[in-house]
């Protein structure tokens, strides 16, 4: 019996992944599987302090191991110039600590061994002495007088402000706030998490310092992005650097960082001319590469005889000890101004401030479109907010406030042009799926029984598909993606691309797309992804950019290289250019469609002997660089069903209803797997994970059995809608889906436990992530946002 | 000292120290790096193998304990290019993405449905609930092990 139908081999549609036969026989190439002949193993002596000056570090003992082959410290790398590195926020980052640790987990020093229990051995023979320093936990008071200042490496700092940014009218803002009748004001914040992808970050270096080489496998979401980088760091010329990420056991925007780890197995393969392996242990992931997360907001939302008008936000963002955020230069706080969410308001404004604290540096997109997360939830929370105090019921108030499809392309108040989108259409599916009249209903019969049960809805519009050259770079460099395919004579294609897969299935999807233009089926497409001397330049996978940009540059390339095949189909066929037409597979005469010639044909005869049409080369191929002329506004429909313990507090998602729409799906299937896996790490971050720190500094969410990820028994089956509206702008009229079930679900959780709460406990608000005791604590009257 | 285990039906033999875990063992020592390690804790299940047929954490056992035991790895579970109906549930009901949970997810569905043909939804979400996948919200991996149950042939005895 099979549940499945037949895949289709050309063009859209449900086909099975390319990738999985190597997955399911264990034959997946992540970088710990590698084995160089002559590898040695590195590891990180990390700091056991938040905040303290360095008096002294001695590595005789270590150097001493007879297994040991290099000790590196800050000192060593400072004679290199390779001490510090820019982060992807042109800010600079410790490599190895020098002066201060500046966060509990910093790498202190590196030990190269001949194997990896033996570098770890080592690691305890090193000696630090360090004269420790008050931490700088708490973002709320990092700017207060006498907060010791973080980082005095800069010259000329006195505190530890990283920027203030806005956007929006603060003026128009305050006129429609005082034009109101009704504000509510809400305090939350979005707590530290972190993407931990099953696989944690690592590095094998193999310099060849004859050839003056330089090969890394590592884990990166953004090879061309991070040889860059290398360059940049290392002095080291690009054209001698070749990344290879391989696969890579999910990403979620952990894997878009140079991490310090990367570079000291770099230098470790310089210093011992052998190939060194760096893979860290899931403590160091957790504690010292990129978090996500971390604002306080204080939101205001203001209204009109029903009518939503206004919003404001202000929000201290805790960037850690270095600012390590990954996104667009000219936006510190990311998308954040996407705050005003899915609706037409008169006014809104926000104010963001970075701080600098004691704590690992990141503020990377957990996927998430650079902060668009944050903004969701905002806006969501308010808007619910909003409707409980206008005891509204809250998807009337969203269908009444929403902007309509008419006003698309919509300019918002803070400077976006939404492409496209249908709100009411996908909302009203949502309850369709749900049966919402009937959960409200059932909602009342339990209240009666003293059962506690809430139903959340959030409704979230997204950017994604950063950017056009114009607004957005990171260092300097266009957030654009090449593509290059070459279809061969006996008609199978190779396709180059800059995005790189964590899992997302590019070598499936992307021969797709190239499938639908050429009429080639997906089988005789191979998708090339994460080697840079293999792909053309740029940018990469995160904040759901892989079909926004990189899908339409290879849509776009497969489109030049049928306008290369319509000439030598001319040629052959004796007409004119002009004189063909397109039907997927084959050009042909028009009015005599028998007069034709197929793409495999038309392949052969670029590559064979005989003459082509004047000014035609012999080959098959092109090269295309996308820059969009737009971000794309994915958006969906989220609704929320929990069930509450009302003995232990306990919280349990028993229905999740996701209606999205991401334009033009390539693969459903693969599309619905992402919204699943999203749903999850939604349910993770709104009830179980947290990065916390006390009062010292010291990190509290540094394993799994502290930082609670979601298992099968956490979560629900998943019940998905979908509706369609294509983005007028892109190429394939796709959007972009990966983040959106991580950016809509944790609103509508945290939605629905104040809907089961309220009318009983007088909750009101309550912050992530929503474990039982914080949840208690709520149900007694004294919800208090952690630490 | 030298460890003995039958491994996928071959007898492997290696020096390792007594500290060894048997995650590294089998990847670092016997070269199969279709087991995965995924956190030292014992909490993702990625290092998922089958010690005389139960699901074991290789993280969490000594390659020494393991010695002059059968144990079975993502490696092993294909005959040639039959696959197991484990995997190609996960192949037809894409019940994985990045790949890194997937030979654990699979080897502990494969010892469920060794001794219980027809499990229920229930039944699979427990036998997985020891192990972490970060990219499929589950219900696929669910689908996939359904998927093999209902396609397993009468007399395999793979894994076991």
């Amino acid at each position: 019996m099979s549940t499945v139908e037949p895949p289709p081999t050309i063009g859209y549609g449900p086909m099975k992944r390319k990738e999985d036969p190597r997955f399911v026989r264990g034959q997946g190439r992540y970088v710990d599987d590698l084995k160089l002949p002559g590898m040695l193993h590195g590891a990180a002596l990390r700091s056991p302090v938040a905040h303290a000056r360095i008096v002294s570090i001695d590595t005789t003992a270590a150097a001493a191991h007879p297994k040991v082959k290099a000790v590196i410290t800050g000192a060593d790398l400072e004679g290199l110039g390779l001490a510090w590195m820019p982060t992807m926020s042109a800010d600079t980052q410790a490599v190895l600590a020098t002066d201060k640790v500046r966060f509990q987990g910093q790498e202190v020093a590196f030990v190269v061994a001949e194997d990896r229990y033996s570098a770890r051995d080592a690691l305890e023979l090193i000696e630090v002495e360090y004269e420790e320093l008050p931490a700088v936990v708490n973002a709320r008071t990092a700017l207060d007088a006498g907060v010791p200042v973080i980082r005095d490496d800069q010259e000329g700092r006195s505190d530890n402000r990283i920027f203030d940014w806005e956007a929006g009218d603060a003026a128009e803002a305050d006129r429609v706030f005082d034009a109101a009748d009704v504000i509510v004001e809400r305090d939350m914040i979005y707590p530290r998490c972190h993407p931990a992808p099953l696989e944690t970050c690592g590095a094998v270096a193999q310099m060849d310092p004859v050839m003056g080489q330089l090969t890394l496998w590592t884990t990166t979401q953004a090879p061309h992005a991070h040889r860059t980088v290398y360059a940049l760091v290392a002095g080291l010329p690009e054209h001698k650097i070749r990344i290879i990420a391989g696969d890579i056991g999910g990403g979620f925007g952990n894997k878009v960082p140079v991490y310090p780890g990367y570079v000291c197995a770099i230098v470790g393969s310089i210093l011992t001319g052998k190939p060194v392996k760096w893979v860290e242990d899931r403590a160091e992931n957790l504690m010292s590469t990129g978090f996500a997360r971390d604002y306080v907001m204080r939101g205001q939302i203001c209204a009109k005889d029903g009518k939503i008008t206004g919003l404001r936000v202000h929000v201290i963002a805790d960037h850690g000890a270095f600012n390590a955020t990954a996104q667009p230069t000219k936006y510190p706080a990311g998308f954040f101004h996407i705050f005003s969410g899915s609706y037409d308001l008169e006014a809104a404004h926000c104010h963001v401030t970075g701080v600098y604290t004691n704590k690992a540096p990141g503020g990377v997109a957990y996927r998430c479109s650079f902060r668009v997360t944050e903004a969701a939830y905002l806006v969501e929370r308010m808007v619910d907010a909003l409707a409980l105090e206008l005891k509204t019921d809250p998807a009337e108030l969203r269908l009444k406030n929403f902007i309509r499809p008419e006003q698309f392309p919509y300019p918002s108040k803070t400077g976006w042009v939404y492409d496209s989108g249908d709100y009411e259409k996908a909302m009203r599916l949502a309850m369709e799926i749900a049966g919402y009249d009937e959960l409200r209903a059932e909602q009342a019969e339990k209240r009666a029984r003293g059962e506690l049960m809430g139903i959340g809805i959030s409704f979230f519009t997204e950017t994604v598909g950063a950017g056009p050259r114009k607004d957005m770079d990171i260092l300097g460099l266009a957030m654009n993606d090449g593509a290059d395919l070459r279809v061969h004579p006996t008609g199978k294609a190779v396709l180059g691309i800059s995005a790189m897969s964590q899992g997302q299935g590019h070598e499936t999807t992307y021969a797709q797309i190239v499938s639908e233009e050429l009429g080639l089926p997906s089988a005789d497409i191979e998708v090339v992804n994460g080697d840079t001397d293999r792909t053309p330049y740029g940018l990469g996978t995160y904040g759901s950019r892989g079909t926004p940009v990189s899908g339409a540059a290879t849509a776009l390339v497969a489109r030049k290289v049928r306008e290369r095949a319509r000439l030598i189909a001319a040629g052959m066929l004796e007409a004119a250019p002009d004189d063909l037409e397109w039907e997927r597979g084959r050009w042909f005469v028009k009015g005599d469609p028998e007069q034709s010639k197929t793409i495999q044909e038309i392949a052969m005869a670029a590559h064979g002997a005989g003459d082509l049409p004047e000014g035609v080369e012999g080959m098959l191929e092109d090269t295309c660089v996308y820059n969009p002329p737009n971000l794309t506004f994915p958006f969906g429909a989220y609704i929320c069903v929990v069930d509450i313990d009302p003995g232990t507090a306990k919280v349990q998602v028993r229905r999740f209803i996701a209606v999205d729409d991401c334009g033009v799906r390539i693969n459903p299937m693969i599309v619905d797997g992402q919204i699943h896996g999203g749903l999850a790490e939604g349910i993770g971050i709104a009830l179980m994970e947290l990065i916390a720190f006390d009062e010292q500094g010291n990190c509290l969410g540094g394993s799994f059995m502290d930082y609670l990820i979601p298992t099968s028994i956490e979560v629900p089956a998943w019940e998905l809608g979908a509706t369609v509206t294509p983005s007028p702008h892109h190429p394939i009229g796709a959007k972009g889906v990966g983040e959106s079930p991580t950016v809509g679900s944790p609103p509508a959780i945290v939605n629905a436990i104040i809907d089961a709460l309220h009318e009983t406990h007088g909750v009101d608000r309550i912050d992530m992530p929503c474990t039982p005791s914080r949840v208690w604590e709520a149900m007694q009257g004294n919800a208090t946002p952690p630490q | 000292m030298q460890v003995t285990v039958t491994i996928n039906g071959e007898e492997r033999s290696a020096e390792v120290e007594p500290r060894t875990l048997l995650v590294h063992f089998i990847r670092d020592d016997l070269d199969l790096t279709g087991t995965h390690w995924g956190c030292d804790t014992s909490n993702c299940g990625a290092c998922v193998v089958l010690v005389d047929g139960e699901p074991v954490k290789s993280c969490t056992m000594l390659a020494a304990t393991a010695a002059g035991h059968e144990i079975s790895t993502v490696e092993g579970m294909a005959d040639g290019a039959e696959l197991d109906p484990v995997q190609q549930g996960f192949i037809e009901c894409h019940g994985l993405q990045c790949g890194f949970c997937t030979p654990g997810m699979m080897l502990a569905a494969r010892a469920l449905l060794n001794r219980n043909p027809d499990p229920s939804e229930v039944e699979i979400r427990e036998a997985i609930a020891g192990q972490i996948c970060r990219c499929t919200g589950y219900s696929n991996i669910i689908r996939a092990v359904r998927w093999a149950a209902a396609h397993e042939a009468t007399t395999t005895t793979q894994g076991a």
